[in-house]
């Protein structure tokens, strides 16, 4: 927080020596980790590259209270466009890093259906991400920050995902005679039970049906030509739609009250005005403008790091390394497992709950996600769940190092939004697959048609989410307080 | 979550334990029931609500004259345009 502040100095020394103690340990903890697994066999290489990538995204995230969520919610709950501002800048720059890793041939993202669907999952999660205090990235930053409440969403999410995508039974009652059709027509084995489950013939049976496109390819250009990675994806598909989001927030939001201060300081109004007032609300918040920056660039790197290691190894998907070190429990009916090749959030806290789901003896192999699309691996060998978890100690280094770390108990009410919202935010994930990251940074970044429509919801659910709790604090704040206080409230 | 009137002009807002986004929505709140030259004590504890509250009383106009932030947990003064 800029300005005048003032920190406690004498009684809080020891502590902040404590606290920088801790933040080397967490820090060396990651270092002796990745030392000894590369030690071991050099494959896993490729799980420390994951964690570290990890371990930046989750300093980034605290250093600039970097939190998707807030970046709707604010703006509609106290008309702060700073969060938004900064997601913008960062899918503009990791818009930039993807399309050149693209057009090196380095790029191993892969588009998504898009359709009314990803509307609709992105308004479930919204209303989800803001009911809850954070999005899926947050949650893990916060519970780095010694947030419990942040650490409950995390549970919700996973339980909800872990167990949604194995529903079925009297569920398949509700599942259009198409989607069943479709989903049986698919050829899937028969070890997936394609015609079951109400998520499963939802992906197999009407998802897979809907059209995948970049702006690109929209345009006819080829993603990994340069005219259609700069040009299509980035240009068309990434630039404008964040110039025009930027237009817009600073016309209904930050525009009024620039220019109220600029004509208190005697300034006249004119072109210049408006450009100095863009300039004051895309540079409102420093620290989260340079989170924005390195997060982007980062994230493109990431994509480029990982695709490199898997030409060293030799490889096209993580399993190959889990067989060859004999830990290739939980891998899919295909021998694959879950290794995006960048930032992805909630797939991994799925398979954790969903691994954990099976060892008590729950048969969550026979669905699409754990079966066929992603495993379920040992937690330990879970390589996304690496970087989850090295996102959280290196929030955790960042907060300690800047006195911000504070274990903090969830009380009644926060644990019932921190569940309710989780669960939210699970079920969207799973029907959009992906959540603010996967399904909309990597994606919108990246050109895919789909992110954007997930943001579309996202951000409607996200206003009926803070309408929610506008209302609800209102209405505790008066009926707490008011009387008591003699307020005129 | 704790408001009070505090003296004449003064009151003060306490929301530790709250996550985002109660203490920017109750701030907010707090804030809209105030005149202009009244200030606000607020403390709370979650530090992502921080850069949020400060940019809401810069957009607005009303000025941060102290704060202090002691192991995680911050006090903020502000007062009222």
């Amino acid at each position: 927080m800029d300005g005048c502040e003032v920190t406690e100095g004498a009684a809080g020394a020891a502590r902040t020596r404590r606290h920088r103690l801790y933040a080397f340990l967490v820090t060396g903890f990651f270092l002796v980790l990745s030392v000894a697994a590369a030690g071991v066999n050099e494959l896993y290489v490729y799980f420390v590259a994951y964690l570290w990538f990890g371990f930046i995204y989750g300093m980034c995230l605290q250093y600039g209270r970097f939190c998707f969520s807030s970046a709707f919610r604010d703006l509609f709950a106290v008309g702060v466009p700073r969060m938004l501002v900064g997601v913008v800048i960062a899918t503009v720059l990791f818009g930039l890093t993807s399309a050149a890793v693209t057009v090196s041939g380095a790029s191993g993202f892969h588009t998504a259906p898009f359709g009314v669907h990803s509307v609709v999952a992105g308004a479930i999660f919204g209303v989800g991400m803001v009911i809850s205090g954070g999005c899926a990235s947050s949650s893990l930053y916060k519970t780095g920050e010694g947030n419990l409440t942040s650490a409950l969403v995390l549970v919700s999410i996973s339980v909800t995902q872990a167990a949604f995508v194995d529903l079925g039974g009297w569920l398949d009652a509700l599942v259009p005679a198409s989607w069943h059709a479709s989903a049986l027509a698919k050829g899937l084995p028969e070890a997936i039970t394609p015609g079951e489950g109400l998520v499963d013939q939802y992906l197999a049976g009407y998802v897979w049906n809907q059209p995948k496109s970049t702006f690109a390819g929209l345009l006819g250009l080829p993603d990994d030509s340069a005219l259609g990675a700069f040009g299509g994806n980035l240009l068309v598909g990434v630039m404008l739609p964040a110039l025009l989001m930027l237009a817009v927030v600073y016309v209904f939001w930050a525009r009024k009250g620039f220019l109220k201060k600029w004509k208190r300081e005697g300034k006249p109004a004119g072109a210049r005005a408006e450009l100095a007032g863009m300039w004051a609300m895309v540079a409102s918040s420093k620290r989260t403008a340079i989170a924005g920056l390195v997060i982007g660039i980062a994230a493109g790197l990431h994509m480029f790091v990982m695709n490199g290691l898997r030409h060293k190894f030799g490889i096209d998907n993580a399993a190959q390394i889990l067989t060859a070190t004999g830990h290739d429990f939980g891998l899919t009916v295909r021998g694959t497992v879950y290794d995006p090749g960048y930032w992805y959030v909630t797939t991994q806290e799925a398979q954790w709950f969903g691994w954990l789901f099976n060892k008590l003896g729950w048969d969550n192999t026979h669905n699409i996600f754990f079966g066929w699309n992603e495993g379920i691996p040992n937690p330990l060998w879970n390589l996304a769940g690496w970087m989850s978890i090295s996102l959280i100690g290196g929030a955790a280094v960042m907060a300690l190092l800047n006195g911000e770390f504070k274990l903090k108990w969830p009380t009644g009410e926060l644990a019932v939004w921190a569940l309710l919202g989780g669960a939210l935010m699970g079920i969207g994930a799973r029907l959009g697959l992906g959540c603010n990251v996967g399904a909309f940074f990597v994606r919108t970044a990246n050109g895919d048609v789909s992110g954007w429509m997930f943001g579309l919801g996202m951000t409607g659910g996200a206003w009926v989410g803070v309408r929610f709790f506008k209302w609800w604090t209102d209405r505790k704040m008066a009926r707490e307080v008011g009387a008591e206080a003699g307020l005129q409230l | 979550m704790k408001f009070e009137k505090t003296g004449d002009g003064s009151y003060a807002l306490d929301v530790k334990g709250y996550v985002c986004p109660h203490p920017q929505l109750y701030t907010r709140s707090a804030l809209t029931k105030m005149k202009a030259g009244d200030t606000l004590r607020l403390q709370f504890d979650n530090a992502s609500s921080g850069e949020s509250i400060a940019s809401m009383c810069d957009k607005d106009g009303d000025e941060i004259v102290e704060r202090v932030a002691n192991n995680g947990t911050f006090v903020w003064t502000i007062r009222k345009s």
